[in-house]
């Protein structure tokens, strides 16, 4: 597995001896009358994404980030953005089941992958994912703005050790900032998910 | 009702679900159709004057739709803070802003408008300011004026506002300090009570200490983006603030309309922890372009702009002369800060940090002087604990020092100085008299925190070396204002049967928006399942409403729920009597219905109840509203009025006494003396925060305000360079919040559960004093453990223990920039 990141695709950049303008992370407008002022051609935009389980069709800017993509062109705005640049973890998705920063990934790069998104957590008759149940029983997090992006590393966190004690469960979502600063709840509420997950008393 | 109360439970928030699975709408998650991109222009300098600008090449390119500049923004009337300027007074503010049909376009159009700035002279630092012939941030000063002297003759309306003023201290004045000592000169404010000479002479010890408080920015996750549309003459504004109802008087001034043209809609809040107390100015910005652009507009930040926009926390340097009887009492106490209030301001909190200082440490004698300066820096605003924990930060090292001094237990001179009772704090009043409390039971905070953190055991292993490992223990007596009064409350019982509780609040996550509709269903003997919350839409008419700022809304909220439940309860028995006979007092509420004393067969149903209440109207079905609510109020009841039962009432509760919340904090730490690294090993928060109303709340706010306090000790602050004006810290990495890794595995809390008893349902605000707690404790247990000299600033980063323990003396300048 080898992502483009941000920050490999920056030295990528570097590299090629190319100005890393920021304008090159910012968003084009939705739907592609709007603004696509870049010459298309050079770069196949009509994709395929498989998200949550469905194969969406979406026309996507060679630079956007799975994070815009997401938000601005799938409507699916429960994944945040809090930094836009891989410090806060409030965007965390699962790309093949790997918890990701959804801002500093290319949409290109997931093409043939699969993504899951905090809206793909429940089943479709709207049960919770066992660690939603956790979080909502424990009342886990605040404002809960970085909530998604918790609840997704966690989730990912989950499915190689199951059985985490707090301390591991912490280093597992250590990727993902709170400024309500609730971590001991937000902890309990996760270990409680994870009880619920291996099918304790759920 | 199974008879159990509903305060005081734990309960899931009925907002829940939406958050965790992603559908609950934060402001930019907002669409409109057509809707266009903002990007803005922030200034370069720390100070300057736009001479001119030159839009054309952006206007002509395509997909551009509009600009305003700060001439498309109204003046307000006491010259405050425009969303848009035309002299920058720090590094980042915004000059203009520019809608298009995407991001990168606006932002292109950005990089070809061409600004002709004029630079200013400037200042980033308080002190420099005060030297003679240095620059002043302003060009009509560098210190707020002291406000005039109430008076209770001036016709009503705005105060006055704010005055600037030159002041320069002398070389002498500065000459006269030690290094590192802040020097003393000329002050702009003080108040003083007793006699301070005969305190100090009556010391056993006298401690003269200097302590710099760093300035932090407030980062909540999400950061103030914004969504604007216009439909029929009215501003949809989609924002992020802690104060729904509060909020759209400040909108309708910003951008320029009357009130009743503004719909705010906030159901979800990212957090805000001050910075967005009454929303953000910037707000308006979307609102104009859109206006001008006659399309829906979205207004993006990134974090690096809210660094620059997202306000930040008053940094002060406080010198604290105190003397201590040979008990640890304190005789007399002399304090004089220098706050920094950035570029805008003037903010209160060396006010507030003086009250606190006053209230939890009882000195027998105290003066305060103060300057209040301006910077070239972010605009400063209340942060979580505004004052009382920049003066937990500049006492708590005299208080542990002088311990040391007198050999007393650091509790126990806490102790013997804490308040009881309805203790008195702050200024004397022209009548001689000073202000005093609701209650306090610090004390038995002390106690039983001290017991429960097993104290004395750990303190007997504090400054043992252990490799190279050495622990502390720290206690600190965190105070914070916990409660307004006087706001209303409506609710309807409607003929469904349901309880409807409208609430002002906002929804930034401590759950108070839905808890004080729990106050009103245990009065009503409601189940819970059959009560509604409507909240986070001022088109959902709500009513007159506290801020969401100073911990606050659960004192202030929970009695204007009371008067209104009050109110309801009291109409119904008033129909039950009516309908059925008797006095209205025969009556009782339960299972959902007003029955006979005695009789319970006699009696109406809820929802037949609300059905009468229609038919009869008038102040039944809120067709008439007290006189004495306000008119946001009153405009809401007329717009529900005829939906039910209406309970709508003004908070007019008696109260003795000004509302204060403690928490005391007990902190355990390890320092590795070869590295410098702090470790928290342990932390113990104590609430003496009134009767409980959602305990995993409580538990999550002790926490939160605790981590912001540790935060504030261990790691983050704002870093302006004062070669240039720039700001250094732009992003999290630069100023490192508190990861989920810096604190313990688990951090308990304990509430003392005492009601306060100035206020019906006991409860008081907790959201603040948590917070000089944690910065406190942290930093009294670093002291413990290697020294009560090492550091005399914050954060206690690695270089400055260990540069300290290296030389085996304290090694940086505290009034020196520590980058």
């Amino acid at each position: 597995m080898d992502p483009v990141n941000r920050r490999t695709f920056i030295k990528g950049v570097i590299a090629a001896g190319a100005a890393a303008s920021s304008a090159a992370y910012l968003f084009r407008g939705p739907g592609s009358l709007l603004g696509q002022t870049s010459a298309p051609g050079s770069v196949e935009r009509l994709i395929t994404l498989m998200v949550n389980g469905q194969a969406r069709r979406v026309d996507v800017m060679k630079q956007e980030t799975l994070a815009m993509t997401l938000r601005y062109k799938l409507g699916l705005t429960g994944t945040k953005l809090g930094c836009d640049r891989a410090e806060c973890g409030a965007c965390t998705v699962l790309i093949d089941d790997v918890p990701h920063y959804s801002c500093s990934v290319l949409t290109h790069t997931v093409r043939t992958r699969a993504v899951t998104t905090i809206e793909g957590l429940a089943s479709a008759s709207g049960a919770l994912h066992p660690v939603q149940r956790g979080v909502v029983e424990e009342q886990g997090f605040q404002c809960a703005f970085c909530m998604p992006g918790f609840v997704m590393a966690a989730v990912g966190f989950l499915k190689v050790n199951p059985n985490p004690t707090r301390e591991q469960l912490a280093h597992g979502v250590s990727g993902n900032l709170c400024r309500c600063q609730d971590y001991d709840k937000i902890l309990t509420s996760l270990m409680k998910g994870a009880e619920y997950l291996r099918g304790g008393t759920a | 009702m199974a008879g159990e109360k509903l305060v005081g439970a734990n309960y899931v928030p009925p907002d829940h679900v939406a958050k965790v699975t992603g559908r609950a709408k934060y402001a930019e998650d907002f669409r409109a159709e057509g809707m266009l991109f903002a990007k803005l222009l922030l200034s370069p300098m720390p100070h300057a004057r736009v001479r001119s600008i030159d839009t054309s090449a952006a206007l002509a390119m395509p997909g551009v739709k509009a600009i305003i500049t700060a001439d498309d923004v109204p003046d307000l009337p006491n010259g405050g803070e425009k969303c848009l300027t035309k002299e920058p007074f720090y590094a980042g503010e915004p000059v203009l802003a520019v809608a298009a049909v995407d991001e990168a376009t606006a932002a292109e159009a950005v990089e070809r408008i061409v600004v002709d700035f004029e630079a200013l002279p400037f200042t980033t630092d308080p002190l420099e300011s005060l030297r003679p012939g240095t620059p002043a941030a302003r060009l009509d000063g560098n210190v707020w004026s002291a406000p005039p002297p109430p008076n209770p003759n001036a016709p009503p309306g705005p105060p006055a506002p704010a005055k600037r003023e030159t002041l320069k201290w002398t070389d002498a004045d500065f000459a006269a300090a030690q290094p590192g000592q802040l020097p003393i000169g000329q002050h702009v404010e003080t108040w003083a009570f007793g006699d301070l000479d005969a305190g100090f002479a009556a010391a056993a010890v006298t401690l003269d200490e200097t302590f710099v408080v760093q300035s932090t920015g407030h980062h909540p996750m999400e950061t103030r983006s914004a969504m604007a549309y216009w439909q029929n003459g009215k501003l949809f504004l989609h924002l992020s603030t802690q104060s729904v109802a509060f909020t759209r008087a400040g909108v309708a001034n910003w951008v320029g309309i009357p009130p009743e043209d503004v719909v705010l809609i906030c159901e979800y809040t990212g957090g805000g922890f001050g910075s967005k107390g009454a929303g953000a100015v910037s707000s308006a910005i979307p609102a104009l372009l859109s206006k001008k652009a006659n399309a829906p507009v979205m207004m993006r930040i990134s974090r690096e702009e809210e660094g620059f926009i997202g306000r930040a926390r008053t940094n002060m340097t406080g010198r604290a002369k105190v003397g201590f009887a040979k008990d640890g009492k304190i005789t007399a106490l002399d304090l004089f800060i220098v706050q920094d209030s950035g570029a805008y301001g003037p903010m209160g909190d060396f006010r507030s940090g003086a009250n606190a200082t006053s209230l939890i440490y009882q000195p027998g004698a105290m003066r305060v002087r103060a300057v209040n300066v301006l910077t070239n820096t972010p605009p400063r605003t209340q942060q979580r604990s505004p004052g009382p924990m920049q003066a937990n930060g500049i006492m708590e090292p005299v208080l542990t020092k002088a311990a040391k001094q007198l050999g007393l237990d650091q509790v126990a001179i806490r102790h013997i100085n804490s308040p009881e009772g309805k203790a008195n704090y702050g200024p004397p009043l022209p009548n001689g008299q000073r202000r005093h409390i609701t209650s306090a039971f610090v004390k038995q905070a002390l106690d039983q925190g001290k017991a429960q953190f097993r104290w004395d055991e750990r303190k007997a292993q504090s400054g043992v070396r252990k490799g190279s490992k050495v622990r502390g223990v720290g206690v600190t007596v965190g105070p914070h204002g916990a409660g307004s009064v006087g706001f209303d409350s409506i609710m309807t019982i409607r003929p469904d049967g349901k309880l409807y509780v409208q609430s002002g609040v906002g929804n930034l996550g401590t759950h108070s928006v839905i808890d004080l509709a729990r106050v009103a269903a245990d009065i009503l003997a409601m189940p819970w399942e059959k009560v509604e919350v409507i909240w986070g839409d001022t088109g959902k008419h709500l009513p007159w409403t506290c801020l969401s700022v100073g911990s606050q809304t659960t004192h202030a909220m929970t009695r204007a729920n009371y008067a209104g439940a009050m109110d309801a309860k009291r109409k119904l028995q008033e129909i039950a009597a009516m309908d059925l006979g008797g006095s209205p007092d025969d009556y009782d509420v339960g299972g959902e219905r007003v029955f006979r004393r005695g009789s319970p067969g006699r009696g109406l149903s809820y929802a037949q109840a609300a059905q009468r209440a229609i038919a009869l109207g008038g102040k039944f079905d809120g067709h008439e509203a007290p006189p004495d609510v306000n008119p946001m109020t009153k405009a809401s009841a007329a717009a529900l009025a005829g939906l039910g039962l209406m309970g709508v009432a003004k908070d007019t509760h008696p109260r003795d006494g000004d509302t204060y919340s403690f928490v005391v904090g007990f902190a355990e730490v390890e320092v590795d003396v070869e590295t410098g690294k702090v470790d928290l090993v342990d932390f113990l928060s104590v609430g003496d925060v009134g009767t409980v109303v959602n305990p995993r709340s409580l538990h999550g706010q002790l926490n939160g305000g605790v981590c912001l306090g540790i935060a504030h000790a261990l790691c983050q602050k704002l870093v302006i360079d004062p070669q240039y004006g720039l700001m250094l810290s732009r992003r999290f990495h630069h100023t490192k919040p508190l990861s989920i890794l810096d604190i313990p595995a688990s951090m308990p809390t304990v509430a003392l559960g005492l009601a306060d008893p100035e206020t019906p349902v006991g409860a008081r605000g907790v959201g603040e004093p948590p917070v000089g707690a944690g910065y406190g404790a942290v930093m009294n247990a670093i002291a413990d453990a290697v020294g009560v000299d090492v550091f005399r600033r914050a954060p206690v980063t690695a270089d400055i223990v260990l540069m300290s323990l290296e030389h085996n003396q304290r090694m940086h300048d505290p009034l020196r920039h520590h980058l």
